[in-house]
């Protein structure tokens, strides 16, 4: 949302640079940090976004699983995915993962937005939707690399978890972490957040955990969302968390160099024709062809009408 | 249908049924029936409008072509009525054209002398029917630019179908989307380009009719067939 005192250091569908001179704020970047090791899948973040924000999704239908929304929703912006996982051993791993915006240092969102200044990332890092200047076509959907933005039936405009933007830049953690209840989600610079998942990596490992990790992937360029896995090696096993997550290749195609490239051979095919005009001319029809058009049509009426 | 063509004489005498004694009439080839032009201003008209409003969502450059809109929300909106209303308008133009426009092989000639064409040596050329073979290109090129841009559009369109398709097929048809419309948009370039430099080409799309002289010089064949489908009818009177 709009109401924010943070320095936008990259607006959607703009071609210039954002203004640059306050660059001394942009050294620092924060993080969320989900320790799924630690998560218990209370939802108390769930309802903590719900209130913040003043959103109110629809009642669902039950259908067994804890599981509730089934999927992220224009009005649900962060979910718990239940994932039962059978291990080598041959035991069950509940893993429970906090999905929402992984607010990526190269969005894919904001790279497929065509609405200037609809997708911005502040400076700390956080990506944002302005809804005012959102058009509604869905564009960020096909460019995240994380299927995390949704287009309102309501209002047509798309939406996502803002990290608490309006929180943050006043100096308040974001409202999921608030209320999490087992010190599972932390908020801080990156850097520190980086530091406490290393304590806590060194910590699963000693328990065990061999393959634990942080998940902070260099494919989006890091993100502002960090997990703490058990098993880093296999983000999947987390509700199809991305292995390697990235721009789609086709998004880079579609939103990259050939845009400019498409304009200017557009812009030259129609320069080319003035130019050949100038050089070359109008292609005209003269007396000549018309006495010759006569001719030819005299002559064939002629034959015509001589035939029996 | 365009197969209807009439033709007058120098004196001025119907040798078709569009006599009427209309000035304009005289001494001139009826190109294209009222029905024709209107079908294919209609389909213009959508392209003009689906053009620049597809243009506003392609490059951020040209994001103020959504103020002819009104915005970028409307420019969202209607962009894909209008474009289906262009697909629905070429379709009668595609059925109405098409059997002029395959390709023969006196065509595949004409191509390969390009350089007599685009420097107006005609009469290098070999003759030209109805159509052109650069004609005959643009309308196939039509053809497929507006089924790919149906297919991907409808993929594409949020607000009622994207959410029946995965993610990747969604970016593949923004890909698709975008290449075509390209492809069109400079193909049509070419097409006003041409009308503006093959002088009379104008006429016959506002106005319906070509002097014979111009049907002699750029598409001799069928200035032929007018005038012997002209004699023909005449003699039959």
């Amino acid at each position: 949302m709009a109401l924010q005192s943070l320095d936008i250091i990259r607006r959607s569908a703009t071609t210039l640079p954002e203004p640059q001179v306050r660059t001394g704020t942009g050294d620092v970047t924060v993080a969320k940090l989900i320790d799924t090791t630690k998560c218990i899948g209370c939802k108390a973040c769930q309802v903590a976004c719900m209130e913040w924000n003043d959103l109110r999704d629809e009642i669902g239908t039950n259908v067994g699983a804890y599981q509730n929304p089934h999927d992220l929703t224009p009005s649900s912006w962060t979910l718990m995915r239940f994932a039962e996982v059978e291990n080598t051993q041959g035991d069950l791993e509940w893993l429970i993962r906090k999905d929402g915006c992984m607010h990526c240092a190269d969005p894919g969102c904001l790279k497929a937005c065509p609405a200037p200044g609809a997708i911005v990332q502040y400076a700390n890092g956080i990506v944002d939707f302005h809804e005012e200047n959102c058009i509604g076509c869905g564009y960020c959907i096909a460019g995240c690399p994380f299927d995390v933005p949704r287009v309102s039936k309501k209002d047509h405009k798309a939406y996502k978890c803002t990290l608490c933007s309006d929180r943050v830049a006043v100096g308040l953690e974001p409202a999921c972490i608030k209320s999490c209840p087992t010190g599972a989600l932390v908020f801080g610079t990156k850097e520190d957040m980086k530091l406490h998942a290393a304590e806590r990596v060194e910590d699963l490992k000693s328990r065990g955990f061999e393959n634990a990790g942080l998940y902070d992937p260099p494919g989006v360029g890091g993100t502002h969302v960090m997990y703490v896995l058990h098993h880093a090696d296999q983000p999947h096993l987390y509700s199809d968390l991305p292995d390697e997550p990235h721009i789609s290749h086709t998004v880079r195609l579609w939103k990259g160099v050939t845009k400019p490239l498409a304009l200017a051979a557009m812009a030259f095919t129609a320069v080319a024709g003035f130019f050949h005009y100038i050089r070359v001319g109008p292609n005209e029809t003269d007396e000549g062809d018309e006495a010759r058009a006569a001719q030819e049509t005299a002559k064939t009426r002629s034959v015509a009408e001589k035939r029996p | 249908m365009s197969d209807s063509t009439h033709i007058t004489d120098a004196s001025g005498q119907s040798t078709g049924e569009t006599g009427h004694g209309s000035p304009w009439r005289r001494d001139t080839l009826l190109r294209y029936t009222a029905s024709d032009r209107t079908n294919h201003w209609m389909t213009a008209i959508a392209f003009v409008l689906a053009a620049l409003s597809g243009l506003a969502m392609f490059h951020p450059a040209l994001f103020g072509l959504s103020g002819l809109f009104g915005g970028g929300p409307w420019t969202r909106i209607l962009h894909p009525f209008i474009g289906l209303f262009m697909v629905g308008a070429f379709a009668f133009l595609a059925v109405r054209f098409w059997h002029h426009n395959l390709m023969q092989p006196a065509d595949w000639k004409w191509l390969r002398q390009y350089r007599d064409v685009i420097t107006n040596r005609e009469d290098r050329l070999p003759e030209v029917g109805r159509y052109n073979a650069g004609q005959k290109l643009l309308y196939w090129a039509i053809v497929v630019c507006l089924a790919v841009l149906l297919l991907t559009g409808i993929v594409i369109w949020r607000a009622y179908f994207s959410f029946y398709f995965s993610i990747r097929v969604v970016r593949l048809a923004a890909v698709l989307h975008s290449f075509c419309a390209f492809a069109l948009i400079t193909s049509i370039i070419v097409h006003i380009y041409a009308a503006i430099w093959v002088k009379g080409s104008v006429h016959a799309m506002t106005r319906g009719t070509v002097t014979p002289g111009w049907a002699w010089k750029h598409h001799r064949a069928w200035f032929r067939e007018m005038i012997h489908a002209a004699n023909s009818r005449s003699r039959s009177d």
